[in-house]
């Protein structure tokens, strides 16, 4: 494993900023910021007209990178220890779960907590135990 | 309009992304590690973006949703249901081991493609195939399951 730094501020700073573009979205467009949701409709079949409105929003995620690295000169830390095949199967795993269970860490964690639904209350607190099971049998079982 | 207005909230998202570390699977994968609190290896930062977002989410929609109508759309697209079928538990049960596996999960994935990384297309190329997986499952007509009323995404 690789060591990491115990970063409280950045992290409820960072996640204030998360919660004010839920808010935000929300605010605009009436719909909740939950990113498997949003990526998830970028592919047919399609429900509405909103694609270009979810197109705009995924390219400012893509973007976000981009513009930290213009403003400061740098990007920070991003270490990706999977190799091919678990990245693999872990991207079919997060893919078929977050629209099979309707959201992920944004829109359960987030935007269903926010709202007091038990529905998102009883996600996050599934997806945090198997997630927290998955770790522990990887690096203390093996 | 609308448009530059998404790509900005999205811009928002993905820079509270990074700032938190949620961007940086290593950090996930050492919060998720509760067996690495007695080595010290624990990072509990996650917990504070959790907070950090929880918090100005649930001040700001209890104001945004006293609005009339959002600024661009017609209509509050607010998720109704409270039923706990075995989807909702099944589904974040998955996507919870794969998560735990990469570290990964959709938001992070994402905006990792802005760092130009291999891995992280490989993953978005795997998600967004198992993505569209489930939605054909889903959509698939069946006589055992109960009619659902609702979009088969909502939250």
């Amino acid at each position: 494993m690789i060591a990491t730094s115990f970063t409280p501020v950045a992290s409820l700073l960072g996640g204030a900023l998360i919660g004010l573009s839920a808010v935000l979205l929300m605010w605009a467009t009436g719909r909740i910021a939950g990113v498997s949701g949003i990526a998830a409709r970028l592919f047919p079949p399609y429900e509405d007209r909103e694609l270009a409105g979810r197109l705009a929003f995924v390219a400012g995620l893509v973007a976000a990178p981009l513009l930290v690295l213009l403003v400061t000169g740098r990007l920070p830390a991003q270490t990706i220890a999977a190799t091919t095949p678990v990245l693999i199967i872990a991207g079919l795993l997060v893919g078929f779960g977050s629209v099979w269970g309707s959201g992920c860490t944004s829109g359960h964690g987030v935007c269903g907590l926010s709202r007091l639904s038990v529905r998102s209350l009883v996600a996050t607190i599934t997806f945090m135990a198997t997630g927290i099971a998955t770790v522990f049998v990887i690096r203390h079982w093996s | 309009m609308t448009i530059l207005v998404q790509f900005a909230i999205g811009l928002i998202f993905g820079l509270g992304l990074i700032i938190s570390g949620m961007s940086n699977p290593a950090k996930v994968l050492n919060f998720l590690d509760v067996g690495g609190i007695p080595a010290g290896t624990w990072d509990a930062s996650l917990a504070f973006v959790m907070a950090g977002a929880v918090a100005v989410t649930f001040i700001g929609f209890s104001h945004v949703l006293k609005l009339p109508r959002p600024f661009f759309a017609e209509r509050f697209y607010v998720p109704a249901r409270k039923d706990i079928d075995p989807r909702i538990v099944v589904g974040p049960a998955i996507f919870g081991i794969g998560w735990g596996l990469a570290g990964f999960c959709p938001g992070p994935a994402l905006t990792a493609l802005g760092f130009g990384s291999r891995s992280a297309f490989v993953f978005v190329a795997a998600m967004c195939a198992g993505m569209m997986l489930a939605r054909f499952i889903a959509n698939l007509p069946s006589s055992a399951r109960v009619a659902a009323p609702t979009d088969p995404l909502e939250t």
